[in-house]
């Protein structure tokens, strides 16, 4: 699949869209009848879900409910896992993603961010140059606009613009997070993934990449997968629930967060579980 | 579990239920003190008004407090808000009881135009309002909430029916007048304390549904 393909792909559904009365709504992820298992243990049971596009979606729930295992399966980050078996369909854009696609266009579309930021051990400048360069762009000027492009649309450029070449490794946590996210940008993805962003983050950080998160749903669709109930409540749109694998509620965060119709759900965003 | 926040939304319920019953003894001192011209009684109203306020500061202090330290959502949140709003009601209810009290020392040495007869049924309609939303909010009693929002009509009715009798008063006898606009006074704030208890009881049935339109109101 290459990325003409997709692209025209895209423009065929979003003439499609436009032709609709009412809201429009572009379904980026379609989930369905989703099964995981780690050898023999079942992580995943039958998850339908719709992820919308230019949607910030959060993914709640006690530790190992299995949210980060679906959040990876996104981007088949799971292929890298051993004895990792999946069964059902994940549609992105209408395409299944486990059918016959490249693996690196798709990570290309569809990008993540950590809970521990992990710059690379090289320059700011080349950190965020490091993916457009892989995909084949060596022209400076290029990649100089990617560079400050990636790094404004993270909301670090004025932190960074003086000091591009020093080591991405001299920047506060807060920073390289954010750093991570300009990263993820400058290949012009679809999607982020985000994984506990802000776990390993102070307030102001925590803040910041909030605000951020925000202002890229104007451009991107975002998947959150958060421990911070107050978080999912002041970033997302949508909400879902896991528990013991299963996608217990979904639904609007406002909803959800206010008159949760699962008692499982309701008792642990009141932090009444267990 | 959340031992502690448990705890505190135990707190927060018991102080609920003591302003509640300090309301309720509010407005019966101001009947008794109507029916009886009893001023002993109509200055026991104002020290409980003054309690009532106290009361109110306590729980907004407890309130504010959870919604700081312990981020509430879903049930909680909506429990946590529904006591802040249903506070203020409670505390115009009080003032209330202490306005009537106040006509009552104004009436007081001087014979009533008539026998007290539907004043004092407004009383125990107001103060069965207010018993019933205080114990529908305790207990998560939907059915006993949307009763009282529907038992707001009883005290409409009966304060035309006040009304009525003292306008023919009034026309039988013009110097029936001045009594009879402090009657309806009295019966006007009874027919407000009623208003307020019907929103204590819908801000109940926002608790327990997460809905600010309560079915019966339509």
């Amino acid at each position: 699949m290459d990325s003409r393909s997709f692209a025209s792909l895209r423009m065929t559904r979003i003439k499609l869209i436009r032709f609709t009365a009412g809201e429009i709504y572009l379904e980026k992820f379609k989930l369905t009848g989703v099964d995981l298992w780690y050898n023999e243990f079942k992580a995943l049971h039958s998850i339908n879900m719709s992820i919308g596009a230019n949607e910030i979606t959060a993914f709640i729930g006690p530790s190992g409910c299995g949210k980060s295992t679906l959040l990876k399966t996104l981007n088949r980050m799971n292929d890298l896992v051993e004895g990792c078996k999946i069964t059902g369909e994940i549609l992105l854009d209408g395409r299944n993603i486990y059918g016959n696609i490249d693996v690196n266009l798709l990570r290309k579309r569809v990008g993540m961010v950590f809970q521990k930021p992990n710059p690379f051990p090289m320059s700011i400048y080349d950190n965020i140059a490091y993916g457009p360069r892989t995909h084949g762009i060596k022209s400076r000027l290029k990649l100089d606009e990617i560079v400050e492009n990636s790094l404004q649309g993270a909301a670090i450029w004025g932190e960074t613009k003086d000091r591009l070449w020093r080591s991405a490794l001299s920047l506060s946590g807060g920073q390289q997070q954010r750093l991570c996210i300009a990263r993820a940008l400058s290949v012009s993805p679809d999607v982020l993934l985000m994984d506990e962003p802000t776990s390993a983050l102070d307030p102001i950080s925590t803040s910041k990449i909030e605000d951020l998160v925000t202002e890229l749903k104007q451009k991107y669709t975002v998947v959150i997968v958060t421990h911070n109930m107050q978080q999912a409540t002041r970033v997302s749109d949508k909400t879902a629930f896991f528990l013991l694998g299963e996608m217990v509620e979904y639904g609007e965060t406002d909803r959800i967060f206010s008159m949760p119709k699962d008692k499982r759900c309701e008792d642990y965003i009141t932090g009444r579980f267990g | 579990m959340r031992n502690k926040f448990d705890r505190q939304l135990e707190q927060l319920n018991n102080m609920l239920i003591e302003m509640g019953a300090l309301i309720e003894n509010a407005i019966s001192s101001a009947i008794h003190a109507l029916e009886e011209q009893d001023i002993k009684k109509a200055r026991q109203t104002f020290a409980l008004e003054e309690e009532v306020d106290q009361m109110e500061r306590d729980i907004e202090t407890l309130c504010l407090k959870l919604l700081l330290q312990q981020q509430p959502v879903a049930r909680d949140l909506r429990l946590i808000s529904a006591a802040l709003k249903m506070i203020t009601d409670m505390e115009r209810i009080s003032d209330q009881a202490a306005d009537i009290a106040e006509i009552v020392l104004l009436l007081a040495g001087t014979p009533y135009i008539k026998k007290l007869e539907h004043i004092p049924q407004m009383a125990d309609a107001a103060i069965k309002m207010v018993t019933d939303s205080i114990d529908a909010f305790v207990k998560k009693d939907l059915k006993l909430a949307e009763a009282v929002v529907g038992y707001d009509d009883v005290v409409d009715r009966l304060f035309d029916t006040v009304k009525n009798d003292l306008i023919a008063l009034i026309r039988a006898d013009s110097a029936n007048g001045e009594q009879a606009i402090d009657l309806l006074m009295i019966a006007k704030y009874f027919e407000r304390i009623g208003d307020h208890a019907e929103n204590i009881a819908e801000w109940v049935v926002f608790s327990i549904t997460g809905k600010r339109e309560p079915e019966t109101a339509e």
